[in-house]
């Protein structure tokens, strides 16, 4: 399979390793990905909360730009991947929209591109063909996965269920890690609000934080930079806030997978955790 | 209010705001009601009974994380985060001082980046948020850790055909929304 590649602005800064892993896991197991040709920002929040057109024209230059190379998109950034659907979904349902947006961009849309993220993508491939690849088995582990708000909300651009997500630990199953049952894996992170709300967003990252420990997690699993971020760079912020004493390692996916796959830990950017994850991969043998 | 506010409430949300019937399955699911004045149920309530304007001050506005919970789960179909966005374009514009700090800010700020550059240049955008909240040192030891681990790029990657990306802000400004 052939995909046009979205990176979106985190994966090319903080979530590099986020990046670097979905290259090397995607490379491993076929998938090909071609770089979206001068790609721009999606405009992410920012955008939905100051002005619907840019909102929509944003990520529609995107779109236009994987329509002239003839692919369906991979948006791994779950931010992206939901600013793309729903710009998709505008440009269908409001024509007078479209049109301006035609007009601003000087481009047209046919509207056939299809935007996959990373969990799409990877459960598309099958269980076999991941299983194939697992060399290194993480039996022993336990993970949360960690789904966060916008890959299943709102339901119109959704990639799973928006209540009970199960598609990460589909992908999972074959590295026979064990992933847990817990009550955290669609709370939201407060990703947006890091920066203009501080305190609000610590606590959201707390309570997350909190459902994970209380079923004994080892290591969270995401596929989003800005979950990432919040809960792996943010963890130390939030106990020194609450006085907790968390340090659960957070994974990309991504990484996970390729761990199971017997992939180099440094090219799969596993050197850049905040969070020390070393004791989490002794326990599978990493 | 005005009749532009009520009309583009109304186009924002693309649904009936009388469907409303306060069950409050949006406020019971919203992970920031604990730090909101209006509860997302009482935005609701208020917009039916034409009080609006009294939201257009409200901290509720920018400390929902667009999270989308509310949209998911309320039976009736209405878009609560899509019309707490177009609460927000109004809020703005009744009280330009709100875009001096916190969410707003940030918002701008964010926006200044995508349209100098294309994408956005998390270095700088840092910087410039941080300086004009005044609390420079803020993260030090979060920047320090993320440059000796590459995670920040010193400098701004730019796109290449900055003028398409001025035309779509250019567009906006328009009033094209
Ligand atoms: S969930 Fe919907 S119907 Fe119920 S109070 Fe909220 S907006 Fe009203
Ligand atoms: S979108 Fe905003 S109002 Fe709705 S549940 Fe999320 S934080 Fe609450």
């Amino acid at each position: 399979m052939k995909l046009a590649y979205y990176p979106g602005c985190s994966l090319k800064g903080t979530a590099r390793e986020y990046d670097l892993s979905t290259r090397l896991v995607a490379r491993h197991l076929g998938l090909e990905l071609v770089e979206i040709p001068d790609w721009n920002c999606c405009g992410a929040t920012a955008a939905h909360s100051t002005s619907h057109f840019l909102a929509v024209a944003l990520p529609a230059r995107v779109l236009a730009l994987a329509e002239d190379m003839g692919l369906d998109i991979l948006s791994p950034c779950a931010a992206c991947y939901q600013r793309l659907r729903a710009a998709q979904e505008e440009l269908k349902r409001d024509p007078e929209l479209k049109r301006q947006v035609e007009g601003a961009l000087g481009r047209t849309f046919e509207g056939r591109v299809r935007v996959f993220s990373l969990l799409e993508a990877l459960a598309q491939l099958g269980e076999e063909a991941l299983a194939a690849q697992v060399v290194r088995p993480l039996k022993g582990m336990q993970v949360a996965c960690y789904y966060g708000c916008l890959l299943v909300r709102p339901p119109l651009t959704s990639c799973d269920d928006p209540e009970q997500p199960q598609l990460m630990e589909k992908i999972l199953a074959p590295t026979k890690v064990d992933t847990l049952d817990w009550g955290g894996k669609n709370e939201c992170c407060g990703a947006s609000l890091i920066f203009g709300a501080r305190e609000v967003a610590l606590n959201l990252i707390k309570n997350i934080l909190h459902a994970a420990a209380q079923v004994r997690a080892h290591a969270l699993v995401t596929a989003c930079p800005l979950c990432h971020a919040n809960l792996d760079l943010r963890q130390k912020e939030v106990n020194r806030f609450f006085g907790t004493n968390f340090a659960i390692p957070v994974f990309y996916l991504s990484q996970l997978l390729g761990i199971a796959m017997g992939l180099n830990l440094r090219d799969l950017g596993l050197g850049s955790h905040f969070v020390d994850p070393r004791r989490a991969l002794r326990m599978v043998g990493s | 209010m005005n009749e532009n506010f009520w009309s583009e409430v109304n186009r924002a949300a693309g649904q009936k705001i009388t469907h409303c019937y306060q069950c409050g399955k949006c406020t019971a699911g919203c992970p920031v009601a604990f730090a909101m004045d209006y509860k997302p149920h009482q935005i609701l309530r208020l917009l039916q009974l034409g009080r609006g304007e009294e939201l257009l001050s409200s901290r509720a506005l920018w400390v929902c994380s667009s999270c989308q919970t509310c949209t998911t789960r309320c039976p009736c179909h209405i878009d609560l985060a899509r019309l707490i966005d177009a609460l927000r374009f109004f809020s703005r514009q009744a009280f330009p001082q709100v875009t001096r700090h916190g969410m707003p800010l940030f918002n701008e700020v964010f926006l200044r980046s995508v349209k100098r550059y294309g994408r956005v240049y998390e270095l700088g955008l840092t910087l410039q948020f941080n300086l004009k909240e005044r609390k420079v040192w803020r993260d030090l030891d979060l920047g320090h850790f993320m440059l000796s681990r590459r995670k920040i790029r010193l400098l701004p990657e730019p796109v290449e055909n900055r003028k398409e990306v001025a035309q779509i802000f250019s567009a906006e400004k328009e009033g094209a929304r």
